[in-house]
């Protein structure tokens, strides 16, 4: 009978996190900031019909970086999870918090206990009467609740920088398409085709459902 | 209802994503009744009926809810918003059919949510006659749904019409449609005034008189009452969506048809 090696919790979790973190760094950054109108979730993405945000309820929204089948997997788990609650009570009692902490269990759960950790990072918005909620869950299930804007993988400093010298939670939605999209490009160093955004927002005025999604040629009207 | 998200896609092999339907099984939350024989007085929604005309379709519904000879509530709302290109109207015992609209609602959004597209209008309504089908061992018991449903079909560009049996049968209506105690009154009525390609005035308009009409011959269907501000639901469905057609716009009118009746 062999005997498994002694691993040490310590450099256990060090190699898994490093694991999953590779893999978020290498993807493509997203950003989910406040503006006058609402939130808008925005980020490049050349697919056209994979996206990397969605709606989950009324005034809920999704956006995640990482693995495409697993944070995909977390953006359905989530809808299941709303509606149900939705449905069982009411619709107002299906908030941002609620899912951001089943998120957070969940890729807690899936950290510690499965063989390979998820390599994602989502963020859960929640368009308020006064005040927005964001929250960032990282693949390891730590959750943390953000002020003004929130950013998903890639080089995650130094496009806090860039977003968070010029952002103010009263500009239009066109100043924080152009911030972000800015930002983004000097961050990865990278021109970004316009057709190769992906854009949507929890818009104030909007009926019960406030997520929709940007087109090409509001994000980037053509000159 | 616990914390930890189930994270299970696959389901047991490569199948259509779960439905919300299927969804409320597994937590015990789908709605469900277990009648004992024996007859119940409960409140009843009556008449509905729904029509093409030039841009859509438009659908209506009195107000009245009976329970036997007692008139059990005076504003209720028959006609809702399945989604936003879609209408559904409700008959028969009326808590049931509350339910199943609630339930026919979210699992419209829910799909839409999932798939990133509207389920097709055909789609929506075999959805819908597989929710009736369910219950149908209450039917024989007297607790009874009928809905209407209606839309405007995006691939075929064109307002359609669909009925349905107890046993949730589906049937696909050409010109108009009715349903409940007062509907075969609604449709003798739409029978003489229809015609094809009506304007949006004139289909609210000939809604307005068909349930007139009915509820002066149906005890179960209530007329438009201008004293308590009562006026029937009335919705339209276009291309440009669901629209909710509002008391003020009603008003004027029923009271011009009330007038007007012989």
């Amino acid at each position: 009978m062999t005997m498994p090696f002694y691993v040490p919790p310590e450099q256990l979790i060090k190699d898994r996190a490093e694991f999953a973190r590779k893999g978020i760094q290498r993807g493509r950054p997203i950003a989910v900031v406040e503006y006058d109108g609402g939130i808008l979730l925005i980020g490049e993405n050349p697919n056209r019909s994979l996206h990397k945000t969605g709606e989950i309820y009324d005034r809920v929204a999704f956006a995640g970086v990482g693995r495409y089948n697993e944070f995909e997997m977390l953006r359905v788990a989530g809808i299941r999870y709303a509606d149900v609650k939705g449905y069982a009570y009411a619709r107002g009692d299906v908030t941002a918090k609620g899912l951001a902490n089943a998120y957070s269990q969940t890729l807690g759960q899936i950290f510690t206990h499965e063989v390979k950790p998820y390599e994602v990072e989502v963020v859960v918005a929640e368009l308020g009467d006064d005040d927005n909620h964001l929250f960032h869950v990282r693949y390891d299930g730590t959750l943390r609740d953000k002020q003004d804007f929130a950013i998903l993988g890639g080089d995650e400093d130094r496009l806090t920088e860039e977003i968070g010298s010029s952002h103010r939670s009263d500009m239009g939605l066109e100043d924080a398409i152009a911030l972000t999209t800015r930002s983004i490009q000097d961050a990865t160093e990278n021109e970004i085709p316009p057709g190769d955004w992906e854009a949507g927002v929890l818009d104030r005025s909007l009926g019960r459902r406030k997520f929709r999604r940007l087109s090409i040629d509001e994000i980037a009207p053509p000159t | 209802m616990t914390n930890a998200l189930p994270l299970s896609p696959l389901d047991g092999g490569i199948v259509p994503a779960a439905s919300f339907a299927s969804l409320l099984d597994r937590h015990d939350l789908a709605p469900t009744w277990d009648v004992p024989h024996g007859s119940l007085e409960v409140p009843e929604a009556t008449t509905i009926l729904a029509m093409r005309w030039a841009d859509g379709v438009v659908m209506a519904g009195d107000r009245r809810a009976t329970a036997g000879n007692v008139i059990a509530h005076r504003r209720v709302k028959k006609v809702y918003p399945a989604d936003d290109r879609s209408a559904v109207a409700i008959s028969g015992t009326a808590g049931m059919a509350l339910e199943l609209t609630k339930l026919f609602q979210t699992e419209l959004e829910h799909y839409e949510k999932i798939e990133d597209m509207r389920l097709s209008l055909d789609g929506k309504a075999n959805f819908l006659a597989r929710l009736v089908r369910g219950n149908l061992p209450l039917a024989f018991q007297g607790l009874v749904v009928v809905p209407l449903f209606c839309g405007y079909d995006e691939q075929e560009e064109a307002g359609k019409l669909y009925s349905y049996d107890v046993v949730g049968g589906r049937y696909d209506e050409q010109d108009y449609a009715t349903t409940g105690s007062g509907g075969s009154e609604a449709r003798a009525f739409l029978k003489s005034a229809w015609t094809p390609g009506l304007a949006e005035p004139a289909a609210i308009r000939v809604a307005v008189e068909a349930l007139v009409a009915a509820s002066e011959e149906d005890a179960a269907t209530g007329g438009p009452d201008p004293k308590r501000g009562i006026y029937p639901n009335i919705v339209t469905v276009t291309a440009d969506g669901y629209r909710e057609v509002p008391d003020e716009e009603i008003a004027p009118i029923a009271i011009d048809v009330m007038e007007g009746r012989p």
